[in-house]
C-alpha cells in the first residue's frame, strides 16, 4: 500500500462538482447503474441457464411439429394458424406464460433486493450512496427489461427455429384471413409486449416481496406461489366474481393480436389491471423499503 | 496526540463543522432491548477516532445509524454538518465506509465489483472510473488479484477489497468497522499505515475494533462502548488520565516489599509473578525506592507505568479477566 497517493488538493475539484449535480446528470448516472444492473443479471450463470430453458420450449415445439407433420402443413394446434415460425413462437408464449416466464420473473425479483440483502451488498450500495428510491426505480426497470428479454427469447427462438424447421410464410388466422410475414411479426411483437406488461405487474409484486425478506429463495417462491395461486383461482368457476381482478385472468388475451381485426377490448382492460398492480405494488415496495432498517 | 482544536482548520469545505460526527442521545431499540442507549458521540474533525468495545456492545449498530442504514429510535445524528438520514444523499458521497465486514458479488472479480460500486455512485465520473479503481486497488495491495473472482479471495483479500471500495472517491470521513478483521499481522500493519496516511491527507477517520491494540497506535481519540453505552470518550490522554499509574517492584522478597508499600500508604498493593505492584497515589517514586532499600528489601527492578490502555479498556468494558478485582 502506498502512503502518498491522492493529495487533498486533488480532491478539491471533485468536492465542488458534487454540489453541482443536475437532474440530467442524475439521469445519466441512473442509466449507468441500470447498465450495471443488467450486466449483473445477464452475467449470472444461473440466469443464462434460465434463458436456455426458456428457449428450449419453442425448440421442442418446432421439432415436435416437424416430426409429427413430416414437414410443412396444417398443424391443427391451438390456433388455426399455419405451421410456421410465428405459430411456434405464439404457442411457446402460450405454454411458458403459465409457469416458466412467471418463474423467471420471480427469480429475478428474488435477486433484486433480497439477494443483495442476503449477500450484504445492499448496505454498500446504500452507503455509496444510492438513494433508496433511485435504487428501487433502477431495480424495477432492470426487472422489467429482464422480463422483456425473457419474452423476446421465447418469441425470437420460436420465429427463428420454427422458421428454419417449418418455414416462415403467410399466416392464416382464426378468421380465415391470411397475413404476410411482416404483419405477423408486428402482431407477434404486440402479443409479446402485452405479455411483458402482465409480467411487469408480477415483477412489481415480486419486488415488493423482495423488500420483505433477506432470503432470495423465499422471495422467488412467494412470487411464484402468488402467480400460481392466481392461475388456480382463475380456474375455479365458483370464484368467478374474483376473476376480473386477477392479474393472470387476461394474460391469454395476447392471442387476440392475431384476430382480424386485432381485438383490443380484453387486452385494454388487461393492461389497466396490470397498471393497477404495478402502481399498488411499487408503492408498497417503496413504502416498505424507504423506511426499512438494513441490518444485513 | 492531535487535539480537536488544532486540526479543525484541516476542514477543506465551507460546510464542514469542527465536528465530523456528532450524536446526541442516540438510541436504537430492537424490541425491548436497547442495542444503543443514549450515546453522545463526538468525533472532532481531523481525528482518528478509535471506537472500541467488545463484540455486541453496539458499535456496528451505531455505525449503521451514522450511515443511515438503520433509523434511530431516538436522538440525533450529524455527520459532516448534515443530519442523518435526511442529509444522507448529500453527505454520504464524502464518506467512505466499511460496515460489518466485506460483502461483494462472489462470481464477479474484485475489479468488476468495484466497477459495479463506482457505477452506483452518481457523483463518480465514468471517464475516470478505471484509473480511480486501479489507484484504490493499488493502495490496498490488491492489484495482482484484481481479476480473480471474489469467491476465490481469502478473508484478508476480501477485507482489502472492501477498504479499496471505501477509497474509490476522495473522502472527508472514513468509517471503518473492524478494518483489520481477518488480516495477517503484515496486513494489519499495512491498514494501520494506510489509516495514518489517510489521516495525513486530512480525512477524519472513525475506526471500530474490539481489539484496542490494533488501533491505539494510530488513534488520537477513543470512545469506548459497553452494553450500548459510551463509557469513555476523549483524546487518548484524556481517557488515559482516568487511570491511575502503577509501580512494579521486582524483588525476591515480595511479602516484605508489600508490607513496606502498605506502610507508605500505597493502595491496591498486590503480589505479581515477579514481585509487587501498587498504586503510588501522591507518593513520589524515589521515596518508595528509598523506603524499600531502607527496609532491606532487595530491589531488582522498579518501574512506574501508566496502566496500558488495554488494562483500562478491560476495566471499562468489564470483559475478560479483571485481575485486580
Amino acid at each position: 500500500m502506498s502512503v502518498d497517493d491522492p493529495t487533498p488538493a486533488s480532491t478539491q475539484p471533485v468536492r465542488t462538482a458534487r454540489t453541482a449535480v443536475g437532474p440530467s446528470r442524475t439521469m445519466r448516472a441512473s442509466l449507468r447503474l441500470l447498465r450495471s444492473e443488467l450486466g449483473l443479471i445477464i452475467g449470472r450463470r444461473r440466469n443464462q441457464v434460465g434463458i436456455v430453458v426458456l428457449a428450449s420450449v419453442p425448440i421442442l415445439i418446432a421439432v415436435a411439429l416437424r416430426v409429427s407433420s413430416g414437414g410443412r402443413g396444417d398443424g391443427g394446434g391451438l390456433l388455426a394458424l399455419a405451421n410456421n415460425g410465428i405459430f411456434v413462437a405464439l404457442t411457446a408464449l402460450g405454454v411458458e406464460i403459465a409457469l416458466f416466464l412467471p418463474l423467471a420473473v420471480a427469480v429475478l425479483a428474488g435477486d433484486a433486493l433480497a439477494g443483495e440483502a442476503n449477500q450484504g451488498t445492499l448496505r454498500y450500495l446504500l452507503t455509496v450512496p444510492v438513494e433508496r428510491t433511485r435504487l428501487l426505480v433502477v431495480k424495477y426497470a432492470a426487472l422489467v427489461i429482464g422480463t422483456g428479454i425473457g419474452v423476446l427469447v421465447v418469441a425470437g427462438t420460436g420465429v427463428i427455429v420454427g422458421g428454419v424447421l417449418l418455414g416462415l410464410g403467410p399466416t392464416t388466422l382464426l378468421s380465415g384471413d391470411t397475413i404476410g410475414v411482416g404483419d405477423a411479426l408486428a402482431r407477434l411483437a404486440l402479443a409479446g409486449a402485452y405479455l411483458t406488461a402482465g409480467l411487469a405487474a408480477l415483477a412489481a409484486i415480486g419486488l415488493f416481496i423482495s423488500t420483505l425478506t433477506e432470503q432470495p429463495i423465499a422471495a422467488t417462491i412467494a412470487t411464484t406461489v402468488v402467480a400460481t395461486a392466481m392461475w388456480i383461482t382463475d380456474a375455479i368457476p365458483q370464484l368467478d366474481w374474483l376473476h376480473p381482478w386477477l392479474l393472470v385472468n387476461r394474460w391469454s388475451a395476447f392471442a387476440d393480436a392475431f384476430r382480424e381485426p386485432v381485438f383490443w377490448d380484453t387486452m385494454r382492460v388487461g393492461l389497466l389491471v396490470d397498471l393497477g398492480y404495478i402502481v399498488v405494488f411499487t408503492a408498497l415496495a417503496w413504502a416498505r423499503f424507504s423506511n426499512k432498517d438494513i441490518t444485513s | 496526540m492531535t487535539e480537536a482544536t488544532s486540526t479543525a482548520d484541516l476542514g477543506t469545505d465551507a460546510t464542514s463543522a469542527a465536528v465530523a460526527v456528532a450524536t446526541t442521545g442516540l438510541t436504537k431499540q430492537f424490541g425491548t432491548q436497547a442495542a444503543v442507549d443514549g450515546i453522545d458521540l463526538h468525533v472532532p474533525h481531523g481525528a482518528v477516532y478509535g471506537f472500541l468495545g467488545p463484540n455486541g456492545s453496539g458499535k456496528t449498530t451505531t455505525i449503521r445509524m451514522l450511515l443511515g442504514l438503520v433509523h434511530a429510535s431516538a436522538g440525533r445524528v450529524e455527520v459532516l454538518g448534515s443530519p442523518i438520514p435526511d442529509g444522507a444523499s448529500v453527505v454520504l458521497p464524502r464518506v467512505g465506509s466499511l460496515v460489518e465486514g466485506p460483502a461483494f458479488h462472489p462470481y464477479l472479480s474484485g475489479r468488476a465489483n468495484l466497477v459495479r460500486l463506482d457505477a452506483a455512485d452518481r457523483f463518480a465520473d465514468p471517464a475516470t472510473s478505471s484509473s480511480r479503481i486501479d489507484a484504490a486497488l493499488d493502495r490496498v495491495g490488491l492489484m495482482a488479484a484484481a481479476r480473480k473472482r471474489y469467491r476465490a479471495y481469502s478473508l484478508g483479500m476480501r477485507q482489502r477489497l472492501a477498504i479499496a471500495a471505501a477509497l474509490l472517491m476522495p473522502r472527508d470521513l472514513l468509517i471503518l468497522d473492524e478494518p483489520t478483521n481477518g488480516l495477517d499481522p503484515q496486513g494489519t500493519r499495512e491498514v494501520r499505515s494506510l489509516i495514518g496516511a489517510l489521516a495525513g491527507d486530512g480525512a477524519t477517520i472513525l475506526v471500530s475494533s474490539h481489539l484496542l491494540s490494533e488501533v491505539e497506535q494510530v488513534c488520537s481519540h477513543l470512545g469506548v462502548m459497553r452494553e450500548g453505552r459510551l463509557v469513555a470518550q476523549g483524546t487518548i490522554d484524556e481517557v488515559r488520565a482516568g487511570a491511575k499509574p502503577l509501580v512494579h517492584v521486582t524483588t525476591a522478597s515480595p511479602h516484605e516489599a508489600a508490607v513496606v508499600l502498605h506502610e507508605l500508604g500505597l493502595e491496591e498493593v498486590a503480589l505479581t509473578m515477579s514481585g509487587v505492584r501498587a498504586a503510588p497515589g501522591e507518593v513520589e517514586p524515589e521515596r518508595i525506592v528509598a523506603a524499600l532499600v531502607a527496609a532491606g528489601v532487595g530491589v531488582r527492578g522498579f518501574v512506574v507505568e501508566a496502566p496500558s490502555l488495554e488494562d483500562l479498556f478491560v476495566a471499562l468494558t468489564g470483559e475478560g479477566f479483571d485481575v485486580s478485582g
